[in-house]
């Protein structure tokens, strides 16, 4: 029996540093939100992982439960929830992202 | 009596939760025709922008599951779409 949804998603935002629950693939985003945070990572040059929630029903309930978080693309860092669209915006524009990934070793000081 | 509109309920229920100094809501339903979750009638993606002294002392992530909550009904109803920006006063000046 495979391990219940919140257990796979705690393994995998703590196994890959930076991780994308999105609609879509990485390549091939299939909403507007998720191609967003995308370019902003794409842009940074920082490497994740995205798991695509379409793909997986169960997944798309579950991470929305797991984060307390209605809507889909969801970033996270290090095992930490950072938030949606907007946020990565937000914290992309204010270079509080960047400054974030240099913090957790995921960025290299410039 | 009419049924109010979407946008109508949602800046009813956030005037009640935030007591905001100015509340924008934007239906850009119409850009995401087509898309998943668009509907012909709009109503379905929204911009919504609230400043508010309700969101001093919380992160970015708070305030918007302080939205979230209010809007609950909205979210797993006819909302499929709702980008947020969420500023206290001082942070808008």
């Amino acid at each position: 029996m495979p391990a219940p949804i919140a257990d796979r998603i705690a393994a995998e935002v703590k196994d890959n540093p930076v991780m994308l629950y999105m609609k879509g693939t990485p390549d091939q985003p299939m909403c507007g939100f998720s191609a967003t945070v995308v370019q902003v990572l794409k842009s940074m040059n920082v490497p994740f992982k995205g798991t695509n929630v379409l793909d997986d029903p169960e997944l798309r309930q579950g991470i929305k439960d797991f984060s307390n978080w209605p809507t889909i693309p969801q970033l996270y860092i290090k095992g930490e929830f950072i938030g949606g669209c907007d946020i990565v915006r937000e914290m992309h524009a204010s270079g509080e992202l960047k400054k974030l990934l240099q913090d957790k070793k995921i960025l290299n000081v410039a | 009596m009419q049924a109010l509109s979407v946008a109508a309920r949602i800046r009813e229920k956030i005037t009640a939760a935030f007591s905001p100094c100015t509340i924008q809501l934007e239906d850009q339903s119409p850009k995401h025709a087509g898309h998943a979750g668009a509907k012909p009638g709009g109503e379905t993606h929204f911009h919504l922008e609230i400043v508010s002294p309700a969101f001093a002392g919380l992160s970015r992530v708070e305030r918007q599951r302080r939205v979230h909550a209010a809007l609950k009904d909205e979210l797993e109803g006819p909302v499929h779409a709702l980008s947020l920006s969420l500023k206290m006063p001082e942070e808008a000046a």
